[in-house]
């Protein structure tokens, strides 16, 4: 039977019963429509979520004090502060694969300036943390070399820190107090967002490390040093490269690492990981919709043969084979499936929408996920529609004609 | 895959035997049934409902195989095809007519009568829409091509399922009770056009109840019990034409104020044969 001649029997039919066919197909344009728009939530938040770990600075390795792992038992990173300004020169020295390094120095205080007062952390960084971690002023400009070497009192505010202590009003040049310790501010930090858990990246006073050492906290002994790979391909190299250096600065020999080199990758795998399995989740849970929208089409695919039977033996009778009949009832089932399922996918996508504007998440329908969601639509019509298509296919012609 | 015995009979069947086994019960449907059809006879198949005729029909029609027995239609043999080898046999030789008309709801008469073209597998019809068109033209309703089912009265309907048995050029045309549900005037219309269509070449068995019918036939089989009782030739063989003439005067003279003048192809009247869905 030719495919055309298939395809206008199945519209003719499916127009017969307009009302039936369209409740049948909100089964499989709900099951669609949810898996998009679940998909979409889930995208969107993966992305987000890659999108912040590009915003701690692009190819940034991360230093931090304290082995994982002393005689099995795991002390976690931090557990001993043994890295030192030294580590940092020489790591800024030796290391032929980093563009750059700076030690952070973290301590948490007051901040009194402007309208009032407020807390927030204070970062000893050097000149060049702008370029590891990618972020430059907006106001003003970042203090320079000549500043760290110095240890003159210059500040940097983030943006929360700015809007807080000046609001409507540029900061730049004015004094704050940190610890009772004038500072002249240079500039205001551009806008960096939330990390992944929530932080605030711009409730932060930048100052020079040496200043913050000086001045602030009197400690010889820094958190955290951070660096940037030369390139992208070779953060690898580079993460190994700065242990190795570290490792024998710190005469180890055989001895385990006291200190940990991580690199942006790795936090942002444990953090998308987490999302994807949420979107899977998600995922799989809209997909029992269609798993029961399924379900609607093959019993209204049942009840049709049933009540079509006098038609099958008919059809049957001039000259209908079985396999015509059976593709008859299959090829009416895919349609409703699938234009159900291309409806779903426009509902899909302004679900998506809905949700991003009403919530405020970000949604991402990719061109996969509706690829994957139509073609899953049609395997449901096939796999649905089989049952009773071959139900049909086995009726006897003169039971089907005689049938009332 | 098909045996050819004889070519000049349409239909050529030895010793038919048709056995219903229901648990502990069998039932006889066909006894040793010896019948040879050639080309161009049209024929009456008579009997009580159980004699067999159906089972007959239903054989010849290729819906149904024989227990014992052989069967060629056209030359080719039947029994022992498989379901599809049936299905294309139908497509390709035969024509229904059914008491119950058998149309397709809600589906335009054209689009009933170009039914069996879509079954076509030997590639015989490229333009099934004309030749739909010119079946329904052949029995006088292609102005009604567009018309539903359940718009057309009981004759049309029935019109419209000879085009559709029509369409296909088949070697025999099979009619069971044909004018069963009609009233008595139609019956003698469709039983016309039969008779028209036999002269054209067509080979038509029709089975029916009223012996009023079968004289439009040019033989009579009679069946009782499974068994083949009479085989007659009809020496006063009515014509449905004149018949129609007849009945057309008598209904001038009887009545001088009727108000319409009839015509061959006019809504005859407005019972609805109710199709099922």
């Amino acid at each position: 039977m030719k495919p055309l001649a298939l395809v206008r029997i199945a519209t003719g039919s499916i127009r017969k019963n307009t009302m039936r066919t369209l409740l049948t197909m909100l089964g499989i344009v709900i099951g669609v429509g949810a898996v998009i728009v679940m998909v979409a939530i889930g995208q969107g938040a993966t992305s987000r979520i890659e999108e912040q770990v590009q915003s701690l600075g692009t190819n940034m390795l991360v230093i931090t004090a304290g082995a994982s792992s002393t005689g099995g038992v795991s002390q976690g990173a931090g557990s001993f502060n043994r890295l030192t300004i030294d580590d940092a020169k020489m790591l800024q020295r030796e290391a032929v694969l980093v563009s750059a390094v700076s030690p952070v120095i973290f301590t948490r205080t007051q901040v009194i300036g402007g309208d009032g007062n407020w807390r927030t952390t204070i970062n000893g960084v050097d000149a060049n943390y702008s370029e590891i971690r990618d972020w430059n002023a907006v106001y003003g400009s970042f203090f320079i070399e000549e500043d760290v070497t110095s240890s003159r009192k210059v500040a940097l505010l983030g943006y929360t820190v700015a809007e807080g202590l000046f609001p409507g009003s540029d900061p730049v040049g004015q004094m704050v107090q940190i610890r009772n310790v004038p500072f002249t501010v240079v500039g205001v930090l551009d806008r960096k967002g939330q990390t992944a858990d929530g932080n605030d990246q711009d409730d932060v006073v930048l100052v020079p490390y040496t200043t913050a050492q000086n001045r602030l906290s009197g400690f010889s002994f820094i958190a955290q040093i951070i660096a940037s790979a030369m390139d992208a391909s070779q953060i690898e190299a580079a993460q190994e490269e700065l242990r190795i250096i570290m490792h024998d600065a710190h005469d180890l020999g055989n001895a385990e690492d006291d200190f940990t080199v991580r690199n942006q990758t790795e936090l942002a795998n444990a953090a998308t990981e987490t999302t994807q399995v949420m979107s899977y989740l998600l995922a799989a849970i809209a997909s029992i919709s269609l798993l029961v929208g399924g379900i609607g089409i093959m019993n209204i695919m049942l009840v049709s043969v049933t009540e079509r039977t006098r038609e099958i033996g008919i059809r049957m009778a001039v000259g209908a084979r079985g396999s015509d009949v059976r593709a008859q009832f299959l090829v009416e089932s895919v349609m409703i499936s699938v234009a159900g399922g291309l409806i779903g996918v426009l509902f899909g996508i302004g679900g998506a929408t809905v949700v991003a504007s009403m919530t405020g998440w970000s949604t991402q329908t990719s061109p996969q996920a509706i690829l994957i969601a139509v073609a899953f639509s049609a395997a449901v019509g096939v796999f649905f529609g089989f049952y009773p298509a071959r139900k049909a296919a086995a009726m006897h012609p003169i039971q089907a004609l005689r049938y009332e | 895959m098909t045996q050819n015995i004889k070519t000049e009979h349409v239909i050529d069947v030895r010793e038919l035997s048709k056995v219903y086994a229901t648990g502990a019960n069998r039932v006889h449907a066909l006894r040793g049934v010896d019948l040879t059809v050639i080309q161009g006879e049209m024929i009456a198949v008579m009997g009580a409902s159980g004699s067999g005729k159906s089972t007959l029909m239903n054989i010849l029609g290729c819906l149904d195989t024989p227990t014992t027995g052989t069967y060629a239609l056209d030359g080719v043999r039947v029994d022992g095809l498989t379901s599809d080898q049936l299905a294309d046999l139908r497509n390709e030789k035969l024509g229904f007519v059914f008491q119950g008309f058998n149309l397709l709801s809600r589906t335009t008469a054209v689009d009933n009568v170009e039914l069996p073209l879509l079954y076509d597998r030997i590639g015989r019809f490229g333009n099934s829409r004309e030749l739909a068109l010119a079946a329904l033209e052949q029995v006088g309703l292609a102005e009604r091509a567009d018309h539903m089912p359940n718009e057309l009265s009981g004759g049309q309907q029935q019109r419209v399922a000879i085009a559709r048995a029509l369409v296909t050029k088949p070697t025999l045309l099979l009619a069971d009770e044909p004018t069963g549900n009609l009233d008595s005037r139609t019956s003698v219309e469709i039983m016309a056009l039969f008779q028209a269509l036999n002269e054209s070449g067509i080979t038509i068995l029709l089975v029916t109840h009223e012996p009023d019918i079968a004289r439009y036939a040019k033989r009579i089989l009679e069946f009782r019990d499974g068994r083949l009782l009479r085989d007659v030739a009809v020496t006063d063989r009515a014509n449905a034409t004149d018949d129609l003439a007849a009945l057309d005067l008598m209904v001038d003279e009887d009545d001088d104020d009727y108000p319409f003048t009839r015509e061959f192809h006019q809504p005859d009247h407005t019972l609805q044969q109710t199709v099922p869905s």
